[in-house]
């Protein structure tokens, strides 16, 4: 009989890459330990543009990833209904882009491309992209469409999280890697650390997987391996509300800031990409000259945004790998990077997933999953690209708002669309249930009680993740004691609940900040007015 | 570094302070209605996502206009909720609501037959039956109608002696005052006259269509929008302003035409004035002079109507009232009075009406005066029907305070 720490596999990150591993392991009846420093999804998962590509951006220079992405986009539609908006996307050549050399020629070129790959791409008329999208740049010369769409990466690992520990796994969040147990050269397992009690503990597995993104290079020195990564820092600007229903994307080659995707109740523009240090991989900042630049860009795909309020800005760090058939390490692999660090560094049980992209990530899971059970020696062929995810058996919010009795409220219409299928588990027992704590963004008492009692919440961050709760125009302002109020309750605590809510209002502030002017600095007056604190902010500089 | 904020009905201005939610008579007295935060700029944000979130409650709106009064960030509230119902109510108009928006259709039917129409509406069996059949609330008392129209009086007896004054207008006089209580476009008509000015109607007239937008009839309230931006553009090229007496009816004409009915008023928006504020005007700058009644006297309440509170106007009357020597004038708490032109005779509605008018009810109460002072007619049905006292138009109150033949020496001279 083993002992509760030991396990199959143990798997390091609990971002998406993570997540959809630690579930493919336990589809296939490991004993799956998953470890994660933060919440899921903190990482790079939950700071991109959430877009759900059909490959058409790689089409023309990498016909690989393109193809990976179209698959992976049909896989996703078929096994995550609740987590993706079929919002359709758009390729568009405006004048300029024909005076660099990327007109209707190349438009051309692009559109063959797609079609090797898989992607259906279909040239239509300026007037026609007008139509289908009215927020479009007017100038447009030609468009192309394409099939992509948009995702929502929280709900999408959590998703990946909820269905692993449904299959079994064990996952334990705040509960940082410390350094492995090794025994000559064969890790063993892991020591970690309880971010939130400061109690160290062990966990021991034949097999453990380093999926912990841009902090999975630190996680490999600890082996002693060397994995050549950059950190790529991306900022994007998150608009107040919808602005396009489509996607809007250049057909160019690609830069920074040409992709306006629309998620959920905002719009978002993105990204840059900048090299930066990996000690600035927890730290990130927006500058103004990245703000900038998204907005220049942003207003060639639609100028509307340049009136639109911008409610906050983010960064995110991709990890990019080196090739390791380049020796100079300058040559950058973009596509998915699964390394055995046993036939690659002569480490045994140790594997590496990294690379790739969100869009990718069922399909890194698959390769880490295939490498860990030939391992194990386990001969279980994978699933996942068949089983929905919890949530999305049947997760449109048409379907499942239909399953309320009498009216439905605009807090369940938003549950539907969040939860999926599992809204069912919501309950509405009292009125008080029934109201809405976040207005902006339709989260009642209910979904909050559901989402910490199921959804491994201990954060006002973790509730935001899972619920969108104080994701809206007042960035918390109006319901984070509320929230925090809930939260303390169910953590049995009730004197948290200041201490939650500060920590919530600091992070909303640090994103607000880089965009404090206008009718944004009016809310950040309004908020820092009602909680009576005292923060400069950085509007002069911009 | 980003231009000015521009949005639809300016709903990202909106801060959540909440403000809005404070003033709104419906929320305080209907736990169904999410109020015009929700409903408004918030329900705006997810509407665009997915009409899946459009909220059948937002028909439990009065249009008030209180929210947008109140709000510092200029957030058209109460047209973002009138904009989504146009937009995404499912539900075509009921025979009721068609009835009751059709004010320039009914009311000509119904004049020919005043005498038979008021005496039947008057019947509780009749009344029973409405209630019952199309839920017209059986308590509320209904609007008679005038068996003879102002038009058909004013063609016979007063059009053709306007042409002999030296200034002139055009009269928008609207389905209240010529259906149902011409006596005060008789009024305004003795008004305007001895102050000098010579009334002239407006050819092609027809209505402003407030009560078609309020129940969903947008196509027919285009069409009337449309025809007026017409009969308005061929009277101002004979450089007459026009003057209105009904507050809702300006509102519309003003604000809801392009807002709402995307109908484009900005060559008449300068010329179209309410009669207050028009008369308060000319008076305090010299141009005309009243001569009061000697001895005259009266005790009033003003009521400010939420329009004439939304286009920012009470002050106008309430400064013209204050001109009467002999008037006494109480100005009342500004409260809704509940009924919101037709949203008040419904029947699932008349219970909220009630509520939200109490305040006001009670205030009228107290301050015990001889009349009320409004310059809306809904709001009078309301008051009258529910305090008993009665409610005087501004302009007949002018009509008998003033000493028309002196006034009319004095300035037709």
């Amino acid at each position: 009989m083993p002992s509760k720490n030991e396990f199959d596999v143990i798997i390091i990150g609990g971002g998406i890459t993570g997540a959809g591993t630690a579930r493919d392991c336990a589809m296939r009846g490991l004993r799956v330990l998953l470890i994660e420093r933060h919440d899921i999804a903190t990482g790079a998962t939950g700071r991109n543009h959430g877009l759900l590509h059909s490959g058409a951006r790689y089409a023309v220079k990498d016909s690989e990833s393109a193809e990976e992405c179209i698959r992976e986009n049909k896989i996703l539609r078929s096994i995550a209904s609740n987590c993706i908006e079929d919002t359709g996307g758009l390729f568009i050549t405006l004048p300029e882009d024909e005076e660099a050399g990327f007109g209707l020629d190349y438009q051309q070129k692009f559109i063959d491309a797609c079609q090797r790959a898989g992607i259906e791409a279909r040239a239509i008329s300026p007037s026609d992209a007008r139509e289908m999208e009215p927020s479009v740049n007017p100038s447009l010369i030609g468009a192309v469409v394409v099939p992509d769409g948009s995702v929502d990466p929280f709900r999408l690992c959590a998703a990946n999280v909820t269905d692993a520990a449904m299959h079994g796994a064990k996952v334990l969040v705040y509960t940082e890697f410390i350094d492995f147990i090794r025994e000559g050269d064969t890790i063993q397992g892991v020591q970690v650390l309880d971010t939130r009690t400061g109690v160290k503990a062990e966990y021991r597995a034949p097999v453990t997987v380093n999926a912990a993104g841009i902090w999975g290079h630190g996680v490999a020195e600890k082996a002693g391996v060397h994995i050549g990564m950059y950190p790529a820092k991306g900022a994007l600007l998150v608009f107040g509300h919808r602005v396009n229903n489509v996607v809007i994307n250049r057909c160019r080659k690609s830069a920074d800031g040409d992709i306006l995707v629309p998620g959920d109740s905002v719009t978002v523009i993105g990204t840059t990409s900048t090299k930066v240090p990996f000690e600035e991989c927890d730290h990130m900042e927006v500058t103004p000259d990245e703000v900038r630049l998204l907005l220049r860009e942003g207003c060639a795909l639609c100028p509307s945004l340049a009136s639109t309020r911008i409610l906050r800005a983010y960064a995110g760090v991709r990890p990019l790998v080196a090739d390791d058939s380049d020796p100079t390490g300058r040559s950058i692999s973009r596509g998915i990077v699964c390394l055995d660090h046993e036939t690659r560094d002569g480490v045994k049980g140790f594997i590496s997933i990294t690379g790739g992209k969100l869009m990718t990530y069922r399909l890194m899971a698959e390769l880490a999953t295939d490498a860990v059970c030939r391992k194990l020696g386990v001969n279980q062929a994978c699933s996942t690209a068949e089983t929905p995810l919890p949530g999305s058996v049947d997760g449109r919010i048409e379907t499942v708002s239909k399953r309320f009795e009498g009216k439905v409220t605009l807090g369940q219409k938003g549950a539907a669309g969040r939860q999926g299928d599992l809204v069912g588990k919501l309950r509405f027992d009292s009125d008080a249930d029934k109201q809405l704590v976040c207005e902006c963004e339709n989260v009642t008492l209910a979904e909050i009680k559901y989402a910490v009692a199921e959804l491994g919440v201990r954060s006002l961050g973790d509730l935001r993740r899972r619920t969108r709760v104080g994701m809206g125009t007042c960035q918390g302002t109006l319901c984070i004691r509320k929230a925090a109020k809930a939260l303390a309750q169910a953590l049995g605590d009730p004197s948290l609940e200041a201490k939650l809510a500060a920590d919530y209002l600091d992070e909303r502030w640090k994103g607000m900040r880089a965009v404090g002017w206008g009718d944004t600095l009016r809310e950040m007056e309004f908020m820092q007015r009602v909680y009576k604190f005292e923060k400069p902010y950085s509007y002069d500089e911009i | 570094m980003q231009e000015n904020n521009i949005s639809t009905g300016n709903f990202e201005q909106c801060q959540k302070c909440s403000l809005c939610e404070t003033v709104c008579p419906v929320m305080a007295n209907n736990p169904d209605y999410g109020g015009p935060k929700r409903s408004g700029p918030d329900g705006q944000r997810y509407r665009l996502k997915n009409g899946i979130f459009y909220d059948d409650s937002l028909k439990y709106c009065l249009n008030c206009k209180r929210c947008e009064v109140a709000c510092p960030s200029g957030v058209r509230i109460a047209d973002l909720i009138q904009q989504a119902r146009i937009e995404f109510s499912q539900k075509p108009p009921r025979l009721r609501d068609i009835m009751l928006a059709s004010t320039d259709q009914m009311g000509p039917v119904a004049s020919a037959v005043a005498p038979l129409v008021n005496f039947s509406l008057g019947l509780s069996p009749v009344k029973g039956l409405l209630d019952l059949t199309i839920g017209l609330d059986h308590r509320r008392t209904l609007p008679k109608y005038s068996s003879e129209t102002f038009v058909h009086w004013f063609n016979k007896k007063a059009a053709a002696r306007q042409d002999e004054f030296k200034k002139h207008i055009s009269y928008f006089h609207g389905c209240y005052a010529n259906y149902n209580y011409p006596q005060l476009a008789k009024d305004f008509v003795a008004v305007m006259n001895a102050f000098g000015y010579g009334v002239h109607l407006i050819e092609g007239e027809r209505c402003c269509g407030v009560a078609k937008i309020a129940n969903g009839m947008i196509p027919a309230a285009t069409r009337d929008a449309k025809a007026n931006m017409n009969a308005f553009s061929k009277s101002l090229v004979k450089g007459r302003d026009i003057i209105t007496v009904s507050t809702t009816c300006t509102m519309t004409l003003l604000e809801e035409y392009p807002e709402l009915l995307k109908v484009d008023n900005s060559s008449i928006k300068e010329h179209i004035s309410l009669v207050e504020p028009f008369l308060y005007k000319a008076i305090a700058s010299g141009q005309i002079k009243p001569v009061w009644k000697e001895g005259w006297k009266a005790r009033a309440a003003y009521h400010c109507p939420c329009h004439q509170e939304r286009l920012g106007l009470g002050i106008f009357t309430t400064e013209l009232l204050k001109m009467i020597p002999g008037l006494e004038l109480t100005e009342l708490e500004s409260n809704c009075c509940g009924i919101a032109g037709t949203y008040g005779f419904k029947k699932e509605n008349f219970r909220v009406s009630q509520l939200i008018g109490k305040k006001l009810f009670d205030d009228i109460a107290a301050a015990a005066p001889e009349f009320v002072a409004c310059e809306c007619e809904t709001c009078k049905w309301q008051i009258e029907m529910s305090t008993g006292v009665p409610v005087k138009n501004p302009v007949s109150i002018l009509a008998e305070a003033l000493d028309l033949e002196k006034t009319s020496e004095l300035n037709c001279a």
